[in-house]
């Protein structure tokens, strides 16, 4: 219990963050950093702003109108709400993978390929190394390796998943921002999502949002507690789940919210 | 905190398995009175009953532990919750050694009358710190029941009177082995007896720590009394 921690690097540092629908404050005052190959989960109850949270830290809301967001993001110490932000730079260097499997209309080969087209120029054989190693990181290489012309929508949703995180992984970002991403999942495929967040942590930075308190606890080093946009609790997951220090924090790990 | 989880299934279980540990408190409680009566009476009808008693507070543990690992697995508690089963559990087993304390003493009771001993030795020291220790346990029981911190922090300073009233006691029975060297077997029955009742304090002690385990999330169980005193005010 007492092995002595070195404080981490810090990935992303979020600094007084306020984030507006409209005229409906998503988020308040959030203060919090995402340390570097650590994996951090965001709970809360439905509209407590985790997942609004996790869409500013890559600018997925700067897709929408009418959506802004104010204070600081550093990422490694660069503001990535400065409007001159090349957003496109700044998604292959922090991917997302979403609730439900989004695999594209194409085959499981191209799905991997087509990102990385976007970035790099790669020959033939580079792009098939590429493609097997975004595959074997997402765990998937060994199901599909003989099938790779197959149009990536036959798989499974566990595996269309795990597609969706091998094309993330394939441009070699540094974090990874999952948005409940076993949700649509069966048990086996979710165990086998929560062993790849555990094995992609050696290598990325990964911000996790779910609703399931227990894959919180399985799969985080450090969990944040959200209630009504504000950042209630924070801290080492193992600190959360056995003694939070807030009492909202506690009745809502506890099933006591009502 | 609000006491009602969004599951009132999971209130009524955690309920059900206190009233239970309760419930294990109070038959071994009577069991430590049974056994102090049969030490002052010399009775071997009453240490006979203890040692029945022994059997229901076995089979007791068994079910407090199935209900507890049954809630683990159909729940998977955190927190408070957690804590306090992790508590249930470990206090279940404290009182059930309680009970075999209860039954040593039960035994050494019948094999003194048995043997037909001197009973001249100082069995009614024993009696007073036996009523100490069992006061003790119903103290640390009542501390567990209401979560009592305050209440939980006294028996922890209590113990501590007990273990010197069984320094005394030692100190006492070797001048009357000193004195008389047939009194030796009685007197090591009598030794045997009060260390029974010295672990029965240490138990109450280990009840009260895991009260405070409870509530703080401070495992105490290591920790000199001093600094326990002054972290819970």
């Amino acid at each position: 219990m007492s092995e002595i921690k070195t404080a981490p690097k810090n990935a992303i540092e979020v600094r007084d963050l306020n984030f507006f629908y409209g005229k409906f404050q998503g988020l308040r005052n959030v203060t919090m950093d995402i340390a570097e190959r650590k994996v951090t989960a965001f709970i809360g109850p439905s509209g407590c702003g985790k997942s609004t949270l996790l869409r500013t830290l890559n600018r997925m809301y700067s897709l929408y109108p009418g959506q802004r967001a104010e204070g600081e993001i550093n990422f490694y110490g660069q503001n990535i709400l400065d409007p001159k932000q090349d957003l496109n730079l700044l998604r292959a260097r922090i991917g997302m993978v979403f609730q439900k499997p989004t695999p594209f209309p194409m085959t499981i080969y191209d799905n991997i390929a087509f990102g990385v087209r976007l970035y790099e120029t790669l020959s033939k054989s580079e792009m098939d190394e590429r493609v097997e190693w975004a595959l074997t990181k997402a765990a998937l290489w060994s199901e599909v390796k003989d099938k790779l012309g197959q149009n990536g929508l036959s798989l499974s949703g566990g595996q269309q998943q795990r597609l969706c995180i091998a094309r993330s992984v394939a441009v070699k970002p540094s974090v990874l921002l999952l948005d409940e991403p076993t949700s649509a999942l069966d048990p086996i495929s979710t165990g086998k999502v929560e062993e790849l967040v555990h094995e992609l942590k050696a290598d990325y930075t990964i911000a996790i949002v779910t609703h399931n308190m227990q894959q919180a606890a399985r799969c985080s080093d450090y969990t944040a507690y959200m209630y009504l946009g504000e950042l209630v609790e924070f801290g080492e997951t193992e600190q959360i789940f056995f003694k939070p220090n807030k009492t909202a924090t506690e009745d809502y790990i506890t099933g006591r919210f009502g | 905190m609000p006491d009602k989880h969004l599951s009132s299934q999971f209130d009524a279980d955690l309920n059900n398995i206190s009233s239970h540990v309760m419930a294990l408190g109070g038959l071994v409680e009577s069991q430590i009175r049974q056994a102090v009566y049969a030490l002052s009476q010399f009775s071997l009808e009453v240490a006979d009953d203890v040692l029945v008693t022994e059997n229901k507070v076995n089979s007791a543990e068994v079910e407090i532990d199935r209900e507890i690992a049954s809630i683990i697995g159909r729940r998977q508690p955190t927190a408070r919750d957690l804590r306090l089963l992790m508590a249930m559990s470990k206090t279940t087993a404290n009182l059930e050694r309680v009970g075999d304390e209860a039954a040593k003493i039960a035994r050494m009771v019948k094999s003194i009358v048995e043997s037909n001993a001197p009973r001249s030795l100082p069995s009614s020291d024993l009696r007073v710190s036996a009523e100490m220790a069992s006061g003790l346990l119903r103290k640390a029981l009542d501390s567990f029941a209401r979560l009592d911190i305050p209440m939980a922090v006294s028996i922890l300073r209590e113990d501590n009177d007990i273990d010197q009233e069984f320094d005394g006691f030692v100190r006492k029975l070797i001048t009357y082995m000193m004195e008389d060297p047939r009194t030796i077997s009685a007197s090591l029955d009598l030794l045997f007896i009060a260390k029974a009742i010295e672990r029965i304090g240490d138990h109450a002690k280990n009840i009260a720590e895991f009260v405070i385990y409870i509530v703080k999330g401070e495992d105490v169980r290591h920790t000199p009394l001093a600094d326990v005193e002054s972290s819970m005010g």
